[in-house]
């Protein structure tokens, strides 16, 4: 069973939930935050395997185009333009979906690959890490996650999505059988979590939510959760200690009273299995 | 000549638009007929890379010069090696922007501004 961790708003304590819970289910820990991947910072995994990310683009022949411009307006991503009588193209726009290949009638076009990315997998107190890491400057996340999240074992796994409920979200959630949101009670954090829910719901799975940062009281994330009837997994006190945990890079497992919060979400999640 | 200017509407009382790839409509001036003509901006919609479909769009209607905020990397590349002209002006309106650009008022863009991707796939 794949499980997604996600969050709409960002900094809300994805990745904490994530690898703690990993830790708490022994199960595998995933970290699909490609352009911003800091889970290995906490879990300091041995990495004994790394594999490129390619993906590929058009290279234009000068000998044979004749600046026609079909490949211009065959591209709906806008990866080429035309500047009087020259094509340029922007490599990192292609989505490489061949397009351009099939619309230049003078066979031009030749698809090339190039690297965006790496997938990093390692192991940690007997639990699989993996990893994906986005080159910097690339804009495009998607090829990483989608190599990373193809190859999952068949265990189980906690995916730590990227924040947001953009396609690198989707993407992450395709591969998903229930999902965990983890938010924080602020206005910011209910506003993206309602986005997160919504997203959530088109994919039919069962979800729940865990409330970082709570301030123990009956407060907006909880309302919102009593009314729209969503399941609340844990709560994680809004307290010094555990940031200062955080900070130092600590496992918050390793402590015995954040162990038991861990625990106790685990035990929620494990019915879903 | 033609001279654009990224507009968030389509009269001489509207404000330039900051934005290149982004803005609502391009106000084409024409210095010699004075006739103005409005298009909508293709590039506003784009999924992604709106600066370029912005460009291709103004290449294509043969301008001289452009007034607007910023162009972004991809944006400066395609106009520069159009040799069309670019200034930079803030949001004002814009009949203060053209009489801006008369009296040699504007500074040309020589460097382009921050990406501002929104790439998805």
């Amino acid at each position: 069973m794949n499980i997604a961790v996600l969050s709409g708003k960002g900094g809300t304590g994805k990745t904490t939930v994530s690898l703690n819970l990993a830790l708490a289910l022994k199960w595998n820990y995933i970290d699909c935050d490609v352009e911003e991947p800091n889970g290995f910072l906490f879990l300091k995994p041995i990495i004994d395997k790394t594999e490129e990310v390619m993906v590929e683009y058009p290279l234009i022949d000068k000998n044979k185009c004749t600046s026609c411009g079909a490949c211009v307006s065959s591209c709906q991503f806008n990866a080429f333009a035309k500047v009087n009588k020259e094509i340029i193209l922007f490599e990192k726009l292609c989505h490489g979906c061949g397009a351009c290949e099939i619309a230049c009638k003078y066979d031009a076009i030749n698809y090339k690959k190039r690297e965006t990315g790496k997938i990093e997998n390692g192991k940690i107190r007997d639990i699989n890490c993996s990893r994906g890491i986005l080159n910097i400057g690339e804009p495009m996340a998607v090829p990483v996650i989608r190599q990373l999240l193809k190859n999952l074992s068949s265990n189980s796994n906690l995916i730590d999505c990227p924040p947001g409920t953009s396609c690198n979200v989707v993407n992450a959630l395709k591969y998903a059988q229930a999902a965990i949101l983890v938010t924080e009670p602020s206005e910011f954090g209910l506003h993206d979590l309602k986005m997160a829910v919504e997203l959530v719901k088109m994919y039919d799975i069962p979800f729940g939510i865990v409330v970082n940062k709570d301030d123990d009281k009956d407060n907006i994330v909880k309302k919102y959760c009593g009314k729209e009837e969503i399941k609340i997994l844990g709560t994680i006190a809004y307290n010094k200690d555990t940031a200062i945990q955080y900070s130092k890079g600590k496992i918050l497992y390793d402590d015995l009273h954040h162990k038991t919060i861990f625990d106790k979400i685990s035990k929620e999640v494990r019915l879903w299995n | 000549m033609k001279i654009v200017i990224s507009a968030a509407g389509k009269t001489s009382e509207n404000l330039l638009d900051m934005r290149f790839g982004r803005c609502e409509y391009f106000q084409i001036h024409d210095t010699e007929s004075g006739e103005v003509q409005i298009l909508e901006n293709k590039g506003q919609n784009s999924s992604g890379g709106a600066g370029i479909v912005a460009s291709n769009q103004l290449i294509e209607e043969k301008v001289d010069v452009i007034i607007t905020g910023n162009l972004g990397p991809n944006a400066f590349e395609l106009i520069e090696k159009a040799e069309i002209k670019a200034y930079k002006c803030r949001s004002i309106a814009i009949s203060l922007v053209l009489e801006k650009y008369n009296k040699g008022e504007l500074v040309e863009i020589k460097m382009s501004g921050p990406a501002n991707h929104a790439a998805n796939q």
